[in-house]
């Protein structure tokens, strides 16, 4: 692929390894459930702690596992109406779609929602003005918090939206904050990121690097 | 009192947030209610990088999220359909995410099915599905689609729907719309996609809250448009809601024989449209009341609850971050003053 970046008449053979990689992915979905049935089996035959997890894990992937590849309450297609299993994978009223709106959905919500409870506790225990460098962030944070809802309009709108302190209102300066500090900081990290892949690249191509072999030399 | 604050118990955090949150729910789902939302600039960028398109033009929406983000990504995307919808944009859906095919379905099915059913699926739009590889799919699909995909997600072959006429990859697509609430998501659309073919693929985005500061060094040249997390969607579906009403009304008046003058200026405000229309020089027009009623009944008709959805989660967003602020600010009081004693806070 590296080849194929540099070299125009060799182009085509990035578009053939990207084509493997995705077959390749595709047996990787094999090989990842043999190795959470391995995994978890094992873990129940020598009862480790925790091991009535790992039932339910096992009993959720194969009953999903078979209600999905099974296609359980799906009617053929109606551009293939003599084809079994031609129908979607799960449209609603069959049973894949019902294990999707009704235990996945709300399970994985359930799951991202919790975080603005720890995010809360954390908040308040952990967010301190301990030095400078902490009192910015505390500021940057509020203006953001603040400026991403109508409160930040309430409370800077005595600042008129035309005059030369305009930038000082809250939902202005969270936007201020987001593309130039933000912009400019996350540029120089992915800048920075980029330099040091290609100079860790380099050195191992060159065979300065030799760590990755089990050498103990640099 | 000063020991328990010190103290608290986060079960009593946890109840604060619980009722920050559910309240304002509550009470918007009873009233309603919603804040005004006034545009920043990225998301009037990201509606006019769809409006400004002629009717017709392919729009790749890559639909990347789960139902874990569907809260926060759900309300753009269905902002993003309504606007390709309304503006009569051919939509060519699909995800790189295993569980993103249901996301695409229920779009459908909430603006394309039942409110344009005259679009014809194949026709005007089409949902290829997800196919597994990440980044290895738009590495090979902005060469070669039928590498990836032979058929949509109905098991037609691409060969017999209308719309993937002369389409070999991506870079037919006129701008691609990503909805990405993570990895593979709209990074890997601007590393892979747009910034291997900057002259010929332009992209609009929508991201969770924790992605958004990663994707700005991306705009404006990458990424025309960037919406981040419910306030993003919120201000695009505030300016895409508006954009709606008045392109009905400037069709039913022109249908009406108005002129495009008097039609600006009746949709300027479609709030004030009653008043308007009993001036002399708009009522003359009307053949019939029945025809004023139903221009007066489409500009005063609420809008559906289900294009508000952003806007109604600004509500319980703006109840929680205030209890957050209030909460850092307790906080450090509690730090300081048991600093000040000499505690070990």
């Amino acid at each position: 692929m590296i080849v194929s970046k540099f070299i125009p008449q060799t182009e085509g053979w990035g578009e053939d390894v990207a084509t493997w990689f995705n077959i390749l992915a595709a047996f990787a979905f094999v090989l990842g459930g043999g190795n959470l049935l391995k995994l978890h089996l094992q873990k129940i035959s020598s009862k480790v702690t925790g091991w009535g997890y790992s039932v339910i894990i096992l009993v959720s992937f194969i009953a999903t596992l078979v209600i999905g590849l099974g296609k359980f309450g799906i009617h053929p297609s109606a551009e293939y109406p003599n084809v079994a299993w031609s129908g979607p994978t799960q449209p609603e009223g069959s049973a894949f779609g019902w294990v999707y709106e009704y235990l996945l959905q709300p399970l994985t919500a359930t799951m991202f929602a919790m975080l603005a409870f720890y995010i809360a506790s954390a908040a308040f225990r952990a967010f301190r003005a301990k030095n400078f460098e902490a009192f910015l962030l505390l500021a940057t944070a509020f203006i953001i918090l603040l400026g991403r809802t109508i409160a930040g309009v309430f409370i800077t709108s005595w600042i008129p939206p035309n005059s030369p302190f305009a930038f000082l209102r809250l939902e202005e300066l969270s936007v201020y904050i987001m593309q130039i500090f933000n912009t400019a900081g996350n540029r120089a990290i992915m800048i920075g990121i980029a330099l040091g892949i290609a100079s860790t690249s380099l050195k191992i191509l060159l065979g300065i690097d030799r760590s990755y072999l089990g050498s103990s030399e640099d | 009192m000063w020991n328990w604050l010190n103290n608290l118990d986060r079960r009593w955090i946890f109840l604060m947030m619980f009722l920050a949150v559910s309240i304002p729910i509550l009470i918007i789902g009873v009233t309603g209610l919603t804040f005004p939302e006034t545009p920043t600039p990225l998301a009037q960028a990201t509606f006019d990088a769809l409006d400004e398109l002629p009717s017709g033009s392919k729009i790749l929406l890559s639909f990347d999220y789960d139902p874990a983000s569907e809260g926060e990504l759900g309300p753009m995307a269905t902002s993003f359909v309504h606007q390709c919808a309304q503006k009569g944009h051919k939509m060519y859906f699909m995800t790189l995410w295993p569980l993103g095919p249901r996301m695409i379905e229920k779009n459908i099915e909430k603006v394309i099915t039942s409110d344009y059913p005259d679009l014809q699926y194949g026709v005007d739009y089409v949902n290829l599905g997800y196919r597994a590889g990440n980044e290895g799919v738009i590495k090979v699909i902005v060469t070669d689609l039928q590498q990836m995909y032979l058929t949509d997600v109905r098991g037609v072959g691409l060969k017999e729907i209308p719309m993937m006429d002369g389409i070999r990859n991506i870079q037919a697509m006129d701008l691609i719309v990503n909805v990405s609430a993570g990895y593979a998501g709209t990074k890997e659309w601007v590393q892979y996609a747009v910034s291997a073919f900057p002259d010929k693929l332009r992209m609009v985005a929508g991201c969770t809250g924790v992605q958004a500061p990663l994707l700005y060094p991306y705009i404006p040249d990458q990424l025309i448009g960037l919406l981040g997390a419910i306030k993003g969607a919120a201000e695009y579906e505030s300016i895409v809601n508006t954009w709606v009403r008045r392109d009905r009304l400037e069709t039913m008046l022109g249908g009406l024989g108005f002129d495009q003058g008097q039609i600006a200026e009746l949709v300027q405000d479609p709030s004030t449209m009653s008043s308007m229309l009993d001036e002399p020089r708009f009522a003359d027009q009307f053949k019939n009341t029945k025809d004023r009623d139903a221009v007066i009944a489409l500009a005063e008709a609420p809008v559906d609850p289900k294009y508000l959805e952003g806007q109604r989660r600004m509500g319980p967003q703006l109840v929680a971050h205030l209890l957050m602020v209030g909460l850092i600010i307790l906080g450090n009081i509690i730090f300081f003053v048991g600093r000040g004693q000499g505690g070990a806070a």
